[in-house]
């Protein structure tokens, strides 16, 4: 066996390695793809669950807070347009909403003592505060574990083996305020008298 | 984003696990083989070395016992109740729970409830698919939501990062330690009479004899500092990662405060337990002394007041 011999092992070995290598860095990316499916499947069931419990609560609310008529409209607006979207962004825009009016109402209600008072009215209450927290937790995971996910496939090597297998970045689920994102206006005409 | 750090924690942890088993495992070997050679052995010659393999086999039975049935015993010794989900306050707990397991990406515990007015919390199992966290009644009663949240996650933190796997090993290498220990030296008793008559083996033979009768001595206690150690750097750590669940450290720390103010020790949990409490349930008289170093080397935990502080200053790094 003389140089060639000598030189074709080696070759062998680098390939080898190589195809190690690769199987490994494909599996990551698998695993990290399965955690990311998994952790939206998380955020689905807690919203399902709030799109149920609503109906509920504004059942059981309307009595009292009949004055109120406007936010409940809004929130049975926001929870029925949520539970048609599709898809990433636009259920995080609807659900985004829902939770804003949610939170509207949760307000209000604090001045309504008999509400506070009651005991379903409290389990219900109760049960959407957690369901509130446990999207925000779940939403918080699915961000974690997609950011790496993401990361995982852009960083290089690892990115050659993404692109050959054709992985494709998943969406955050954001937070998009309204208020947040719209320019303040500012009038410099405007003097203090 | 602090994930990849608390995954190298983790991976830290679970590497120190085995440096820490390992010693254990060597402590035991060095107990049976000393056993072995004065007790029961020629005292030079190698016979059948049925203290070491003993001694081995003991070791791991408890281990694997702990783990199978660690968890359920540590419960029932507490008087820990299973969660009833029509109780206002209970029902809070197990949601809370439910809440943080979602936040660590984890399977949800069991919840129980221990009946004491003590505020007390902790975690048992053996890993993330099979752990159980129990709180008191006490702690029920003395926080309000947030804070409930933040105690919890500090208990989840300790299933997520394997402490619970660890805490209850260490445990059960512990008693073994203990029970071994105290064999050998009831043994010396007769054993050492048996071969009063025979002159040594050399230098070597003398020097591992005092060692060994050293170490037999001194294994209860030797034994008992390495538990400390391993359940004071896991309440740091378990604060930190806790805190990254709720993104919230300074509930951690108003949480702290509260069960920290009150003074009484917690009776239902038992000493054996301490290691996987929130806070050390003997009391305030433990975690009070701070200064004291022979104090704070047989504390299961840090002291609270420097928690508190860790955990403030973390909040105010997060601003």
């Amino acid at each position: 066996m003389g140089a060639i011999g000598g030189c074709l092992v080696f070759l062998v070995l680098i390939a080898v390695f190589a195809a190690l290598w690769a199987i490994w860095r494909y599996n990551n990316l698998i695993s990290l793809k399965y955690q990311v499916a998994n952790a939206w499947k998380q955020i689905d069931v807690q919203l399902k669950r709030r799109h149920d419990l609503i109906p509920n609560l504004i059942s059981s609310v309307r009595g009292e807070m009949q004055f109120e008529q406007d936010t409940l409209e809004k929130v049975i607006a926001a929870r029925n347009s949520a539970v048609t979207a599709r898809g990433v962004a636009e259920a995080a825009e609807k659900e985004n909403v829902l939770t804003q009016t949610l939170s509207r109402l949760f307000a209000l209600a604090e001045s309504y003592p008999n509400l506070k008072a009651n005991e379903s009215v409290r389990t219900l209450m109760e049960e959407l505060t957690s369901t509130e927290n446990k999207i925000g937790f779940a939403r918080q995971y699915y961000n974690d574990v997609t950011t790496r996910f993401n990361t995982a496939q852009q960083v290089f090597p690892d990115s050659l083996i993404a692109r050959t297998f054709n992985f494709q970045p998943v969406e955050l689920f954001e937070i998009t305020e309204p208020t947040e994102r719209e320019v303040p206006k500012v009038d410099l005409n405007v003097r203090p008298q | 984003m602090n994930g990849p750090n608390l995954f190298e924690q983790q991976k830290k942890n679970l590497r120190r696990t085995t440096a820490i088993l390992a010693g254990f495992v060597a402590f035991l070997v060095f107990l049976g083989v000393g056993a072995d050679f004065f007790l029961y052995g020629s005292g030079v010659g190698p016979g059948f070395p049925i203290a070491t393999i003993g001694a081995l086999l003991f070791g791991a039975g408890s281990s694997l016992w702990a783990l199978r049935a660690g968890d359920r015993a540590v419960l029932e010794s507490a008087n820990a109740a299973p969660i009833n989900r029509d109780d206002p306050r209970q029902r809070v707990l197990d949601n809370v729970v439910e809440e943080m397991a979602i936040a660590g990406g984890l399977p949800k515990p069991a919840v129980y409830v221990i009946p004491d007015s003590d505020p007390n919390a902790f975690a048992t199992g053996s890993g993330p698919e099979k752990s159980s966290v129990a709180v008191t009644a006490g702690l029920l009663d003395a926080l309000n939501r947030e804070e409930l949240q933040a105690v919890v996650s500090h208990e989840m933190a300790h299933v997520k990062n394997y402490d619970v796997r660890l805490m209850t090993v260490v445990a059960a290498l512990v008693g073994s330690v203990l029970l071994i220990s105290d064999w050998g030296r009831r043994g010396i008793g007769w054993g050492g009479r048996r071969r009063s008559s025979r002159t040594g083996g050399g230098i070597f033979l003398v020097v591992f004899l005092v060692l060994w009768i050293v170490s037999l001595v001194l294994a209860p206690l030797i034994a008992r500092l390495v538990a400390m150690a391993v359940s004071r750097e896991r309440e740091y750590l378990a604060d930190a990662s806790g805190s990254e669940l709720t993104r919230n450290p300074l509930a951690l720390a108003s949480a702290l405060e509260k069960i920290d103010a009150a003074v009484a020790p917690t009776p239902s949990i038992k000493q054996g337990v301490a290691h996987l409490c929130i806070a050390d349930p003997r009391g305030r008289l433990v975690n009070e002394r701070e200064g004291d170093w022979l104090a704070s080397l047989f504390a299961t935990h840090p002291p609270i007041v420097k928690r508190i502080e860790l955990l403030r200053h973390m909040s105010y790094q997060a601003r």
